[in-house]
């Protein structure tokens, strides 16, 4: 074979334009990627209130002028040798009272990776809101994960049992309807629910005050700049 | 070999008499699935108007050197590229319309729209033909999402792009931002252009 023929060869364009535009693609995420993270975090923030007092109380709090502390801290969960990272954010009544924790959790869909926000009571005992993140499961099937009318099926479950999906209707306690036409997708969700909640609820403890809040024997890092952060 | 249309009447032809979505039927994919509103709609065209233009451009550039069986591959590989930026820039800045938009956006890069053209134009003619076309084509397909959206949002809400513009008193047609709605509206709208065409032909004749 001549060396005009060989496949390499023939492809230089191909490669080439890959290496060029594989290189821009890399600059443009190391430019944005932070921003995009910041408006994650952002976006969290926001939504921390209502996965923890619910839409009513939140929109109590924030007609009074009032705002939550939330503190976040990095929890470690080593299980079969794998070290998995949970982001948790505590939360205060601007009194001092601990209302409850929202972790962030992440894990396989149908299409891609799942990002979901838990809430929890404070001792960990219940689910008080879901929230999704980000996900790019089929449009009009697997996205109404992200609907409030099957998430919210997830407020005031138990984490004493594992939360298992039903189809075709008729959810019992601890159990979650499936979405029809996606079960892959609910099973998804509840699955990283299901894990999250293991993994972290045993590691959640009532503590008072922000400000009084000495290292609890869980925290392993704290964020120094969202200490402050206040929804 | 026939004339060859000039870069504007390239550009001219795009917007109505070879209308990507009314006469070619492209892209019908984004056009059925982002037109409930009309500030999606219009992001949807801004994000094509951008990957059409910069992949035209790119593709008339290196058009020498493509190799006939290797150029579906360039074409695949730069029209990602730039729906990949996009997709970034509107998560970093527009975060709630990229999150509204959700996969519709990575897939612009299997919007059929693009690759026609970077196939029948941008691989065969100059740079300012190619981005006189890629422009025509993108306004053509603009107008055909806003034209779509707009039926659909005033019909479905009673409200374009946030303002009430039917009386309160309008029940909505909800069914007209679900995806049923999509399909009717598309539908209405391409016999109604057909419709006038066959008229203006009727004249002519």
């Amino acid at each position: 074979m001549s060396l005009k023929n060989s496949n390499l060869v023939q492809a230089w364009l191909v490669l080439l334009l890959a290496t060029l535009f594989g290189t821009a693609l890399a600059g443009i995420q190391a430019k944005l990627g932070p921003v995009i993270e910041a408006n994650k975090v952002k976006e969290t923030m926001a939504k921390i209130p209502v996965l923890v007092l619910g839409e009513d109380l939140s929109a109590e709090l924030a007609a009074d002028n009032q705002s939550l502390t939330i503190k976040s801290r990095v929890i470690d969960v080593k299980k079969n040798g794998i070290t998995k990272f949970y982001t948790v954010y505590d939360v205060w009544l601007p009194e001092g009272k601990m209302v409850g924790h929202v972790v962030k959790a992440d894990g396989q869909g149908y299409a891609d990776k799942i990002e979901l926000l838990v809430g929890l009571d404070a001792q960990g005992k219940h689910i008080t809101g879901l929230f999704v993140l980000d996900q790019k499961e089929t449009p009009g099937l697997g996205a109404k994960i992200m609907e409030d009318a099957w998430r919210g099926q997830f407020k005031e479950k138990s984490t004493e049992k594992t939360l298992s999906v039903v189809k075709g209707g008729g959810a019992k306690e601890d159990e979650i309807d499936a979405i029809s036409g996606a079960t892959i997708s609910s099973r998804s969700v509840t699955g990283i629910v299901n894990t999250t909640v293991a993994n972290v609820a045993s590691q959640l403890q009532v503590t008072d005050n922000p400000a009084s809040n000495s290292k609890t024997p869980a925290v392993q890092t704290e964020d120094p700049g969202k200490n402050k952060e206040h929804s | 070999m026939a004339d060859q249309p000039t870069a504007t009447e390239r550009f001219v032809q795009g917007i109505l008499p070879e209308n990507p979505v009314y006469r070619q039927l492209l892209g019908l994919c984004a056009t059925l699935a982002v037109t409930n509103g009309m500030k999606p709609a219009l992001t949807m065209a801004v994000c094509v108007a951008f990957v059409l233009v910069c992949a035209n451009v790119v593709i008339s550039l290196i058009r020498n050197l493509l190799k006939p069986h290797l150029r579906i591959v360039v074409f695949t590989l730069t029209i990602a590229t730039f729906v990949t930026v996009a997709d970034r820039v509107l998560a970093a800045y527009m975060f709630q319309m990229s999150k509204t938009l959700g996969p519709y956006i990575p897939l612009i890069i299997v919007n059929c729209l693009i690759i026609c053209r970077c196939e029948v134009c941008a691989s065969k003619q100059n740079v300012v033909i190619a981005a006189a076309d890629a422009l025509g084509q993108s306004i053509g397909f603009g107008l055909a999402l806003a034209s779509i959206a707009a039926i659909r949002e005033i019909l479905g809400t009673g409200m374009l792009m946030g303002f009430r513009v039917l009386p309160s008193f309008w029940p909505d047609w909800v069914i007209m931002v679900l995806p049923p709605g999509a399909f009717i509206t598309l539908g209405l709208l391409l016999g109604l252009v057909n419709y006038i065409d066959f008229k203006r032909e009727q004249t002519r004749n």
